[in-house]
Parts: structure tokens; sequence; C-alpha cells
């Protein structure tokens, strides 16, 4: 595992050694992300949001055990006990907007931690199956977010699982069942609602336990970088402590800044007002919208509008599955040699077009549809999928790549600002090294 | 393989969306969406500036106290206030007994401790605000078959919050003499049916609830304060902010200090980080024959010596 230069554990306090010899917790520590793990030398900040992740799972799951201390999960009492730890609990109203917030900011994290992994190629051998538990892990969070959603048992909480449990009545003959037996009734209820709260409870610690595999899976790699050149010896490398504990650290507290701004100005701005009416079986509101990081795949169902061999419907829901499933099969799709999107001219061009394209799903998804942004979520969609399962082999293929740079200590001499800038260019500040 | 059967199936995908997209645009341009009497008619809320606003608001005591009073006077007669107790007007500026003479004002539904009959009994400081209906069915028989909302929440459960309360509760138009900013009337079969009231500020042009606040006065302040129905709208919204997040306060408060906080634990963060990562770049820096000043001095012998590179 990792690199023979990794710094062995050495504890100097008699009882730290007593300890080691019996249960050597804090050597996996100090290997895992401590002196002992070596990283290369030229992360840029994009490489701060896997921690960062990893700290808003810690708040979830903190703020979260609280909470349900005073939650009450029944249909008559799940709202007003949501009010109850607004007014009544000790600092219920922060641990509340901390964790409506926090699942936002987490979904924040790890959507520029993915695209950060789409850029620099971080689903190519050797670390593949860090980016497959990487998105196992990104589909237990969809599913523990959308429980956590209908929790407050609102009216968007309501229909959000009407609509979304009603995804699984599009397939013929076993959906209308699986719906059923999912909800543990017609329509969701006290059933359901208790069946959600048990399971939001329950998935965040598999996320932390296939959390735990996804590090492990990239650590006998390593950590890749900006080049995507493999590090070749000790001088590619920095130890993970105190070097990156320290840029993770400063940068944890910018970025927590931000969530503090949105918890404690602005702690409903990303939430739906009609989830403070409570829920409603007989009215339904004029405008069903899940949170917004689902956004871009409601875009993505609501484009279906034609029955092509199969129900629109139909199609919707599986297109909408398979926008996150095609990404499991990255690995062979994009056969390019190189890593890093810094040295493919053409990929990149079309990555900035995805992201583009993405974002704007968003916000058609996030909106009202009208005939117009149907038309704009139908274009967006059929890039989307077009840009994985046709346009990416296709570069592969056909992109000449820019010369690579012979090591990550070689790009690093070119100046700080240019870490990862092509070898064959001459970047201005290469004087600077001298 | 893999992207062999990628490429047919994204062909599948790409080629339907782009079949709905033909079928949804033939379909747009045949029957374009008509205007209909809401997108022309319906007005975005009007801006209302109160004290609890912004990162360092706060409520305005004196205001919420007169909210309160409208609430009571005006709104109580069909609207409920569940989730606010009378305990909590504590932080409005009342004092115990101030708290324990209001709540005494109004009667609550309990049981007879004796026998288990219902009774209304005088309502304590830790009684709930009463609903002015007994249950959903009464209220609705009472007010041609509409549900009067309740309050507690109302500032929160309405896109554009307070200002839109503000709004709706100024904004009763007459449907007969209206015109929109275009100048253009209301036509005849956009006129409210009976018992329905024309708001434009209401998302469907057509409300339920006749115009509360009918005429300045209505409410005769305990602070003297002149009671227009545009003043009267304004602290009844501004209380409804408190009945909505009585935590405020203390939401802002307690933000500030973490603000200040965070950000000098960023700074120092930061000036940590550039100290310990000093070392990691002065090792990084090239001594030796990589150095610029060598490989120039190589280049210029090599070139003395004839040798090509």
């Amino acid at each position: 595992m990792s690199f023979h230069w990794a710094k062995p554990y050495e504890p100097k306090h008699p009882l730290a050694r007593w300890l080691d010899e019996r249960l050597p917790l804090p050597r996996l520590v100090y290997g895992a992300i401590g002196g002992g793990y070596p990283v290369p030398r030229n992360l840029n900040y994009f490489w701060n949001f896997g921690v960062l992740a990893g700290f808003f799972l810690m708040i979830q799951i903190v703020t979260g055990i609280v909470l349900a201390m005073n939650y009450f999960s029944s249909v008559d009492g799940a709202f007003n006990s949501v009010e109850h730890i607004m007014r009544d609990v000790n600092a219920g109203w922060l641990l509340r907007y901390a964790h409506s917030n926090g699942a936002s900011f987490f979904f924040v994290a790890v959507y520029i931690h993915i695209f950060r992994g789409l850029y620099y190629g971080s689903y190519k051998a050797p670390r593949e199956l860090v980016w497959m538990l990487g998105l196992v892990i990104y589909l237990l969070m969809m599913a523990t977010a959308f429980m956590g959603y209908v929790l407050p048992w609102g009216q968007m909480s309501y229909w959000g699982a009407q609509v979304i449990t009603g995804f699984f009545s599009a397939f013929p003959v076993v959906g209308e069942p699986m719906r059923v037996f999912l909800l543990g009734g017609y329509a969701p209820d006290q059933a359901a609602l208790t069946r959600f709260f048990s399971l939001h409870y329950l998935l965040p610690f598999v996320i932390a336990g296939v959390t735990i595999l996804h590090i492990w899976a990239l650590h006998i790699p390593g950590s890749g970088n900006p080049t995507g050149v493999d590090v070749k010896d000790e001088k590619d490398t920095l130890p993970f402590h105190p070097f990156y504990t320290a840029k993770d650290g400063w940068f944890a507290g910018a970025f927590l800044a931000v969530y503090c701004l949105f918890l404690f100005f602005l702690p409903n701005s990303l939430g739906h007002a009609d989830n403070y009416i409570p829920a409603n079986p007989m009215a339904t509101p004029a405008h069903i919208v899940p949170e917004w990081y689902f956004w871009p795949f409601y875009a993505i169902l609501r484009a279906f509008t034609v029955d092509f061999i199969l129900p629109a419907k139909l199609w919707g829901v599986l297109a909408m599955f398979s926008s996150i499933l095609l990404l499991f099969f990255l690995t062979w799709l994009d056969k390019s040699p190189v890593r890093s999107g810094h040295y493919r001219p053409i990929f990149k061009r079309f990555f900035w077009l995805l992201v583009i394209d993405v974002v704007l799903l968003g916000w058609m998804g996030g909106s009202a549809a009208t005939p117009g942004r149907i038309a704009i979520s139908q274009l967006a969609a059929a890039y989307y999928f077009a840009h994985f399962l046709i346009i990416l082999p296709l570069i592969a293929k056909f992109e000449k790549p820019l010369p690579l740079p012979n090591s990550i200590t070689e790009s690093v001499l070119h100046g700080e600002k240019q870490e990862s800038a092509p070898a064959g260019s001459t970047p201005r500040a290469s004087t600077t090294a001298a | 393989m893999v992207r062999i059967i990628a490429f047919f199936v994204g062909l599948g995908f790409a080629g339907v969306l782009l079949l709905s997209f033909f079928f949804n645009m033939s379909d747009f341009l045949r029957h374009p969406p008509e205007a209909t009497a809401e997108s022309e008619f319906h007005l975005e809320h009007k801006h209302l500036a109160l004290a609890s606003d912004g990162p360092f608001g706060k409520f305005d005591r004196q205001q919420l106290q007169r909210g309160l009073q409208v609430y009571k006077e005006v709104c109580s007669a069909c609207h409920s206030l569940k989730l606010v107790a009378f305990r909590d007007l504590e932080a409005l500026g009342y004092n115990e007994p101030e708290l324990k003479a209001f709540a005494k004002q109004w009667d609550v539904a309990d049981i007879n401790p004796e026998n288990g009959e219902p009774v209304t009994r005088k309502g304590t400081p830790a009684d709930h605000f009463p609903p002015p209906f007994p249950n959903e069915t009464a209220a609705r028989a009472n007010n041609n078959n509409a549900l009067p909302p309740d309050l507690s929440l109302i500032t929160k459960a309405r896109e554009g919050g307070a200002p839109y309360v503000y709004s709706l509760l100024t904004g009763y138009r007459d449907p007969k003499t209206y015109r929109n900013e275009k100048g253009k009337p209301l036509p005849a079969v956009n006129q409210p049916p009976q018992n329905l009231h024309f708001n434009p500020y209401f998302a469907n042009l057509n409300l339920a609830m006749p115009p509360p606040l009918a005429s300045d006065g209505q409410v005769t302040y305990a602070d003297g304060t002149r009671s227009s129905v545009d003043q009267m709208a304004k602290d009844v919204a501004a209380f409804l902010v408190w009945t909505a997040e009585p935590k405020l306060e203390n939401r802002h408060r307690a933000g500030i200090a973490t603000l200040i906080f965070l950000l000098l634990a960023t700074v120092f963060g930061y000036f940590a980080y550039r100290q310990i990562w000093a070392e990691a770049k002065r090792k990084v820096r090239v001594t030796g024959p990589l150095e610029a000043k060598n490989q120039a001095k190589s280049r210029s012998a090599k070139s003395k010596q004839g040798v090509k590179g």
C-alpha cells in the first residue's frame, strides 16, 4: 500500500507504543490521513472537496442524531415536532437549519468533487473502484436526502414522495406492486413515513462505511493529481500531514463560512415555501419541485414527452436512472490514456460544454414546466447522453493529446501559477524557478 | 463492446429526446399558449422593509405588539395561530402579569377535571392561541367552504414572505374599474365569481377572504400610532414574521459571532498553511543542473563545443 518512502508510524510515548502493540488504531490513522500518507505535491484546490464532503457527512450525522431525539415520525405529529424543534428545543433552530442547509452544502461539495473527477480523469486506471465507490456514495446520498426531505411531512415532502415513488409505477407489470411495496400502502402515509425515517437514520452510516472503502481504495494507488502523471519518486510527494491538513484546514474554514452565511442569514432560500404547509393529500401544490440537487435529473425525467415504442414516462424514468448509471462505465467509455483534461484540448472544450449543459438542465428542472423550458431540457438532456455515450469514446479515439510533463516535480517547476501547464509551453513563471 | 452498446443507448436516448423536441415544438407552433388572466393581471408583491430584515435585523417590539393587536382584533376571527403559545409573547416585551392578563382574554377548550365534560376556561400563559373554529369542517362551513389557513408560519409558507402578506392585505381592488399596467381592464369572463374578491397579488386573482383591513382606524392602537390600512398591514406582516421565526434574533446574533470566529480561524489557518508550505516550496526549488542559469551555462558550453541540442 502506498509508496515505499511513506514514513512508518513510530510511536514515541510508551503509552502509544503499548497501544500500538495491542490495537494499532493510531497507526491506521497515521497511514490514512497523517504523516504516513504521501500525496502528490501539486494538488490544486479542487482536491479539497473530498475532505469537505467527509466533513459535511459528519455534520449531518451529528445534527441528525440530535434532531432525531426531538423528532416524532407520525403523520399527525411530524410537522409539529419540527416546529417544536424550531421553537422550544434549545438551539433547535440551529440544529435544524444546520441539517437542512448541511444537506445542500454536502451536495455542493460532492458535485465539485465529482466534476473534478470528470475533468482530471479520476475514473481511469488504477482508480476505477475509487470512482465507482464514490458513485455508490452519491446514490446513497440521493436516497438519504430524498427520504430526509419527506420527514417534516410538509406539502413538498408529501408530494415529492408521491412523485418519486411514482417513478416505479412506470415499469410495466412489476412497477405498481413494487411502488406499493416500497410505500407500504397505495399513497405515502404512516407506513411510508416511519420506514423513511428508519432508513434515513440507517443510510448515513452505510455512507460512512462506503466512504471508508472509498478512502481505502484510494490509498492503494494514492491520490491523483492535476497533471495525471504518476508519482515517480519521493520528490513528487509531500506527507498528508502537515501539508494537506493545513491546506484542507484553512479552506474548510472558508467553505464553512459560506455555509454559515446560508445557515444563519438565508436558511430557507434553498428550500421551498410549500414545505411550511402541513402535508395535505387533498391539495396538490401548483409546482412540485424537488430540492435543487435533483433538478438536472428532474429535467431529464420531464424531457421525454413522446410515446416512442415505450411510454414517455418509462423513457423518462429509464433515462433518469441511466444518467447516473452510465457514470459507472466511464472507464471503458473514455479510453484516452491521458488522465488530465489539461492535456486534452478537445476533451476540455466538451467538458465545459457538459458543465454548462448540467447547469442548464438544473435550471430547467427547477422552474415550472413551460413548452419553451421543456424544449431546452430536451436538447440539453440529448447532449448529456450524447456527451458520455457517443462523444467521449470518439474524442478518446481521435484526439491528439498535448505532451505530458515528465514528472510532477517538473510540472511544479513551471511555477506555482502554472503547476499543470503542458510541458511544451513556455510559461511566464518559469524564470521564477531560478 | 461497451462502447458499441453505449453508442446505441446514447443514440436511443438522444434520438427519442430530439423526437420529443420536434413534436413539442410543432405542437407549440401550432397551438401557441394563450395569455391567461393570471399572466396578464397577476402582480409581483410590493416592497416592504422591516426592522427584522438583513443580517443585523432585530424585531421592532412596538410594531410586533401593534401587529399582535391587529391579529387579535381582526385576523383571529377566522385564522388560527396554533404554533404560538401565550408565554411566547414575552419576546414581544410583555411582563408576566401582562401575559396572564392577555391570556385570560381568550377562551380555551378543556375538560372538566371532575367529570370529563367539555368546558371552556380562561387561557393561561401555557396555552396556545385557541383556534376560532373547532375543526376544518366548521371553519369551511363558516367561510363559504374556504379554509382560512393557520397563520403561524404564513410568512415562510408563501413565496414572497412578509412583503407578500402585506401586498395581499393592501391589494384588494375593484374588479370593475381595475386596469393593469398596460391600461387593460379585467375582461368580463374573469370577473370574480360570487363570494370571491379580486386581488391582483393573489396567484389566481380571486380570493375567498374579503378585505380584512377595510378602513383606517379599524384598530385603535394602544401606543397611539395612527392606524391606517397600510400601517396595520405592515404591523401584522411584521408580527407574522415573528410568529414564523421567533428565534430570528438569536439566529442573527449567533450568525455574526460564528462568522467572525470562522473568518479569524480561516485567516490564521491560511497563514499557518503558508508557513508550512514555505518549507515545501523551498525544497522543490531547483539547485544544480536543472536551475535556469546553469541550464543556460550548459547550453552555451555545448554550443561552444559545437554540440547540437
